[in-house]
């Protein structure tokens, strides 16, 4: 069968998985955010026992396997008590991981924005908390965003993983139609195509325009 | 209260450091690979031939932007559909080392780009030829910058041999799953592969910048 | 546009100079940097370089070393063309192994010195005989020892550059380019990165080399003085042009173009 008999028999199942894959990447981007900025601003916090907290989170996640941690999640915390549906599983543990790795970038955004504007805003007698929100981090961002490009491309790639605690993503059907068919260089071939125009031409230019944007808008442009 | 039962750990603790050994040897076989095809990739686009530059490095970006798991399901089922069988080992030996040489590639490459202009012309006024300058002066002076990344790579590597068990690669999660399957228990083998793959991951990072170190003052840099 | 192919494919005659630049010309997309340059250095001749900066003096030196291409006309070395090569009786621009071969009567040390910094000052000094001319180990180092003598260098000959001070790097840079035995040794502004105290040693190595080898030198350089001092010849360079030469004593004394003048004050103003 040829490549574009395939995909004209297979679409409607790739591109449905497709769909589950970035359904999938946005939650597990927002939850990866937020974990980062929370983990981030904890670890350059005074207080020892949320550092430490920061610290412990970041090295663990860090330190094990994505995959390791999808397992845990979803096999073991049923164990306990807890049970999280496939779904949900899926996007809590990339979102967790990732975290841990944007939690070291959202600490070097901050250290690396100079020690003056800390004192200015000092003089100017601003409170931790507005120091923080209205000088630091908006400076912060921009000097985090061209990492974090690369850590969203991690995200989307960690996304396939999902399939291995059977969420119905792009990797998922991919496998599934591999098993009944065996057309393995034309299936796995279009999922290739499709992770690669997901991250070449929508999340990579997106968070290029998000540079330019973030750069605009503090006059750095 | 988690029915943690510490018999089931020493009943199973055998056969998982069998396993880490496997682990282990798969991380060091594919971090070989792409530690020499790395340096390949990066040269080959430092070459003056257009086409080749321009195809190395669409390749590399291909690889980084598509997922780890689906390469390695690539290789593995695509070559049996054109009559070229490959062991699931041999598969996931080619499929990392490949995605990891694209990694370091980008790693070798910012080395040598860090390396300042004057040492080439020092090595023109020098009459060397390209493979002299490359082999005597700027690989060596490249490699220090890039030990971090490289280092980081290595830990990486041996994070992501588990989707090396999505094609029947013995390693820790592949064994887990098998004596959970085995046993109906999953909490005791999922959380020590997750302690195994800390005790590993976290003193290997310290080890690389130690090593870091020794390279910089044995290099007189 | 001059034919460069139309140039003579070797220099003949009694009087053949080191070096010649005929009609070269250097530009960056629309900027001319040097402009129909002519300049003949004879065997043995100090040339210095002087003009203000952006006059492309140090072009010259960069295009003699073959580190820039140039768009126009041919630079010859010892009689022979360096930019090009002869081709069925033509002049064809040159190849990688025409340039190898060439390069190798040429030898040049750098205003940021440019020593390897993951070779002691022995190692940098060897490098070239043993990699390049492949001369044996042991005849490098005798080689390399006794040019560190020179330049008084010796004690430090296990050091890496990152332990020595400017001045020490910079006459190990003058032994390394030595050791390769050149015909002609070109000096760009060897003692600019350097701090005043220790200018000295650098130029008293120079100066070694002018009174006791028979070298033929271009030096790009600030030290009025030192030029003046040691030279045989100064040119004097304004946009991308020689806009006056002749010897220390009559261009300094008494320059004849109002833009030597003006630069000559200008400079001993600065002083």
């Amino acid at each position: 069968m040829s490549f574009f008999e395939f995909l004209g028999q297979y679409w409607p199942r790739l591109l449905g998985g497709a769909g589950v894959t970035v359904a999938q990447f946005l939650l597990a981007a927002a939850l990866g955010i937020a974990i980062s900025l929370c983990m981030g601003l904890m670890k350059l916090a005074p207080n020892r026992a949320l550092r430490w907290g920061a610290i412990t989170y970041i090295e663990i996640f860090r330190g094990t396997s994505l995959v390791v941690q999808l397992y845990w999640i979803f096999f073991v915390l049923p164990l306990l008590g807890l049970s999280i549906e496939k779904f949900t599983a899926g996007y809590l543990a990339v979102g967790m991981n990732i975290g841990a790795y944007g939690a070291e970038l959202v600490r070097g955004g901050i250290l690396s924005v100079p020690k003056g504007q800390w004192e200015a805003a000092l003089a100017i007698n601003m409170s931790p908390a507005q120091r923080m929100r209205r000088i630091i981090l908006p400076q912060a961002l921009v000097n985090m965003l061209p990492p974090w490009g690369n850590l969203m491309i991690e995200l989307l790639k960690g996304t396939a993983l999902v399939s291995l605690i059977s969420v119905a993503d792009l990797m998922f059907e991919s496998r599934q139609i591999n098993a009944t068919t065996y057309l393995s260089a034309q299936v796995f071939g279009a999922a290739l195509i499709i992770y690669y125009i997901m991250a070449r031409f929508f999340v990579t230019p997106f968070m290029r325009w998000l540079e330019r944007f973030m750069a605009r808008k503090l006059g750095r442009a | 209260m988690f029915d943690w039962k510490w018999d089931f750990v020493w009943e199973i603790a055998p056969r998982l450091i069998g396993a880490t050994g496997n682990t282990l040897v798969a991380a060091g076989a594919g971090y070989a690979i792409a530690v020499v095809l790395g340096l390949i990739l990066a040269l080959a686009q430092r070459t003056p031939y257009r086409v080749l530059t321009f195809v190395v490095r669409e390749l590399v970006e291909f690889v980084r932007s598509t997922p780890l798991i689906l390469q390695i399901f690539f290789i593995f089922y695509v070559g049996p559909q054109f009559g070229i069988r490959l062991s699931p080992w041999m598969s996931g030996m080619i499929a990392i080392g490949l995605h990891y040489a694209c990694y370091l590639s980008e790693v070798y490459r910012g080395g040598i780009e860090a390396v300042p202009t004057g040492q080439w012309e020092a090595a023109t006024a020098l009459n060397m030829t390209t493979a002299q300058r490359y082999r005597r002066v700027i690989i060596p002076q490249a490699i220090p910058p890039a030990l971090a990344g490289m280092g980081n790579y290595l830990v990486g590597i041996f994070k992501d041999t588990p989707m090396l068990s999505v094609i029947g690669v013995a390693e820790l999660i592949h064994t887990a799953n098998a004596i959970g399957s085995e046993n109906y228990r999953f909490l005791e083998p999922y959380t020590m592969v997750g302690i195994i793959f800390l005790a590993i991951s976290l003193p290997a990072a310290g080890l690389i910048r130690l090593f870091e170190g020794y390279v910089r003052r044995k290099l007189g840099l | 546009m001059t034919h460069t192919e139309n140039f003579p494919t070797e220099l003949t005659g009694d009087d053949i100079p080191m070096v010649r630049f005929q009609k070269v010309r250097k530009s960056y997309g629309a900027l001319t940097v040097l402009d129909d340059l002519d300049l003949d250095v004879a065997a043995g001749e100090m040339v210095s370089i002087i003009g203000p900066s952006g006059s492309g003096k140090t072009t010259v030196l960069r295009m003699l070393m073959t580190l820039e291409t140039i768009n126009d006309g041919v630079i010859y070395i010892d009689g022979k063309p360096l930019t090009h090569m002869p081709r069925a009786g033509k002049l064809v621009p040159a190849n990688q192994r025409h340039l190898r071969m060439r390069r190798a009567d040429i030898g040049m040390c750098f205003q940021h010195f440019n020593l390897f910094p993951h070779m002691t000052a022995l190692e940098n000094c060897m490098e070239g005989p043993v990699q390049v001319l492949e001369i044996p180990k042991a005849e490098a180092r005798d080689r390399s020892e006794e040019l560190l003598e020179l330049v008084g260098m010796i004690e430090k000959k296990d050091q890496h550059p990152s332990r020595l001070s400017g001045g020490q790097q910079q006459r190990v840079a003058i032994a390394r380019a030595l050791a390769m035995r050149p015909k002609v040794m070109l000096f760009d502004e060897v003692t600019s990165a350097l701090d005043p105290e220790v200018i000295g040693e650098v130029t008293n190595v120079i100066r070694k080399l002018v009174s006791e080898h028979k070298l033929t030198m271009l030096m790009v350089t600030h030290q009025m003085g030192f030029a003046r001092d040691i030279s045989d010849r100064v040119c004097f360079f304004y946009g991308g042009k020689i806009e006056e030469q002749g010897r220390p004593a009559e261009l300094f004394g008494n320059p004849q173009k109002e833009r030597t003048q003006q630069f000559l004050s200008a400079v001993r103003e600065a002083v």
